[in-house]
């Protein structure tokens, strides 16, 4: 090779490397437009809901191939519902969001304006199919008689509950102990004062929902476990007998909310299909799968059905304590909020190990 | 000095363009990106998340319990590759594989696993505890899995090292009347010091990184095992993507700044041993 083609190839060289990037790049992104087959659906969930959705994709498909024609392939995605609504915001390319937390769907508007700002409107009752709320798990035979929240600051007593900073099922259980002190009278000293305790009792703080289910029914430890009331049927039956549900007089309504991502199904060309998927939840079959899983219906008639599973249990929804969720992660779960101050003094009381 | 011409193999210009072009594809752009992220926040914002009480404390969790593995992996690391050069045994290949589990295994696999051995019910845990050794969700605990990880740095840099040693050098020692402690210290570690540095800035470094296998052995409460690493998980929950960037910026430069100075102890060490 002459010498003088030396500091060409030099500066060439990179440029191939970076058009071969750019290349490779558009290649995998041709390939993923030109799919043929089945029409195929991305469903982006938080975790508790992994055995929930695999039964109703399993009812939807066959029944929308039949009225259709389309032959559809769903394929779920389960993570933390903050880490999934980033996921979405990055480019994850999934055509319907079920998040567990309004606010981490809202951020799909907020942060990336994937859908739209009225987007709780574009289903029945707001885009709510099913709700939720937070039991208490306790070993068997209940020996610490654990009946209500005011007996989780009793001395002596540990509490499971992951992380309100990085879970949602931990801002839920936060919320439901929070609102147990001021929705039957107390003050908000006090229930700052009763949170504080919860969490000096607290021997970890699990970064998500499954992590706290194992260090209680695994490692066995801990009195009381704060948990989804599905992921305590689940964790019951895992146990064998070895676990038991406590209702406490009064908890959360969990409210998991449920959208089509507008910018995605436009994308894919698969809006009919996401929107009939979701819409299905709200038939009779959906609401009575719903109901199997120990989700909470909200139609009503299906409910009434399922009353006695449910307890009745008074449930308050979050708008009881702040106006909403913007307020709620504002107040207790931003930087220098409560659960921050809670640990600023629970670390005081309780020097490092 | 002309650099190109010397050479007895072509392709300088080449491969230098590509090494680079990839360095700065794969490490340079994503760092500055990063710094960039954190640029967006005020000066005094900035300053407030990456000094708050909650930062500090993270920070020093992050940086004592990787120095104490660092440190374990250099003694441990040091015998294993010493028996793995010097003796001849069953089972060598073997035993010398093994070391390269902790490369091969994803940590979160070696958290689990570790936080179930050492749970106050677990096979070794339940030994433990009663002696009064809580190996569960605590600075102990982070250091063991910690250790793990960065064991095979250690001994990786090492091994090459001791078997690039004479023993006639030893044997010229002794028969020079130098006792055993003397050898080791006076003929052997100087020699080694330099692949030590490099073991030990390597597992450091690690462990200053390390996330996946901390969250299952750390109980992740604030003030006493959250690591750096956590709390830009935690901003990242917020959607505060600057923020994140901004403690990950400091990350960055405790590293940095940390691996310059071994980087520099290493070189004086390998002068010195010269």
């Amino acid at each position: 090779m002459p010498q003088s083609w030396k500091p060409v190839l030099g500066i060439l060289s990179p440029l191939f490397t970076f058009g071969f990037f750019a290349c490779s790049v558009y290649l995998s992104g041709c390939s993923g437009a030109k799919t043929e087959g089945p029409t195929e659906l991305l469903n982006a969930s938080y975790d508790p809901t992994r055995e929930l959705w695999g039964e109703l994709n399993a009812a939807f498909i066959p029944q929308y191939e039949k009225q259709t024609g389309t032959k559809l392939e769903i394929k779920q995605s389960h993570a933390g519902s903050g880490a999934q609504a980033r996921a979405i915001l990055d480019g994850l390319q999934a055509d319907v969001a079920t998040l567990s937390l309004w606010s981490d769907t809202n951020a799909l508007y907020k942060k990336g304006k994937l859908i739209k700002e009225n987007w709780t409107e574009q289903l029945p009752n707001r885009s709510l199919p099913y709700t939720s709320t937070v039991l208490f798990v306790v070993r068997k035979g209940n020996p610490k008689g654990i009946k209500d929240w005011s007996d989780l600051a009793k001395p002596g007593i540990e509490i499971i509950t992951p992380s309100p900073k990085t879970s949602g099922n931990g801002k839920l259980s936060f919320l439901a102990a929070w609102g147990s002190v001021t929705l039957k009278g107390g003050t908000e000293d006090q229930a700052k004062e009763f949170v504080t305790t919860i969490y000096q009792q607290t021997p970890v703080l699990d970064t998500g929902a499954r992590g706290a289910t194992t260090t209680f029914s695994k490692k066995k430890i801990g009195d009381v476990h704060l948990t989804m009331e599905s992921e305590a049927y689940l964790e019951v039956e895992e146990s064998k007998g070895d676990l038991e549900i406590v209702f406490p007089s009064i908890s959360i309504l969990h409210e998991p909310h449920i959208t089509v991502v507008d910018d995605v199904v436009e994308r894919k060309k698969t809006r009919a299909p996401a929107e009939a998927y979701l819409k299905f939840l709200y038939t009779e079959e959906g609401q009575e799968i719903i109901a199997k899983h120990h989700f909470r219906p909200t139609d009503p008639k299906i409910y009434a059905k399922h009353k006695s599973e449910f307890h009745d249990l008074k449930l308050f929804p979050i708008t009881d304590l702040v106006q909403g969720w913007d307020e709620a992660q504002a107040k207790f779960f931003d930087d220098g909020g409560v659960f921050d101050q809670v640990y600023q003094s629970v670390s005081e009381k309780q020097p490092a190990k | 000095m002309s650099v190109n011409n010397r050479r007895i193999l072509p392709g300088f210009g080449i491969s230098l363009s590509f090494s680079v072009a990839y360095l700065m594809v794969l490490v340079l752009v994503p760092l500055m990106i990063c710094v960039w992220k954190a640029s967006t926040l005020s000066i005094n914002e900035f300053w407030l998340t990456v000094s708050s009480r909650q930062a500090r404390s993270a920070y020093w969790v992050s940086v004592s319990t990787s120095f104490a593995a660092a440190l374990v992996d250099v003694c441990i690391g040091t015998l294993v590759a010493w028996v793995l050069v010097r003796y001849e045994f069953p089972g060598k290949k073997i035993m010398d594989s093994l070391v390269d589990l902790p490369f091969a295994l994803p940590t979160a696999v070696a958290g689990l696993v570790y936080s179930s051995l050492y749970a106050h019910n677990g096979w070794l845990g339940q030994f433990l505890f009663p002696l009064g050794i809580d190996t569960s969700y605590n600075t102990l605990s982070m250091i063991l899995v910690l250790s793990f990880i960065g064991l095979p740095f250690v001994v990786r840099a090492l091994q090459p090292v001791l078997e690039s040693f004479d023993s006639d050098v030893e044997e010229a020692a002794a028969s020079l009347g130098a006792n055993r402690a003397q050898i080791f210290t006076r003929v052997i570690l100087p020699g080694l010091m330099p692949a030590i540095w490099t073991g030990f800035a390597l597992t450091f470094a690690r462990g200053l990184g390390e996330y996946g296998s901390i969250v299952f052995v750390a109980n992740m409460k604030p003030f006493q095992t959250e690591i750096a690493p956590f709390l830009i998980v935690k901003q990242l929950e917020q959607f505060n993507y600057d923020k994140a960037a901004a403690i990950a910026v400091v990350m960055l430069f405790l590293s940095f700044s940390l691996l310059v100075i071994i980087n520099y102890l290493e070189w004086r060490s390998r002068a010195h041993a010269r």
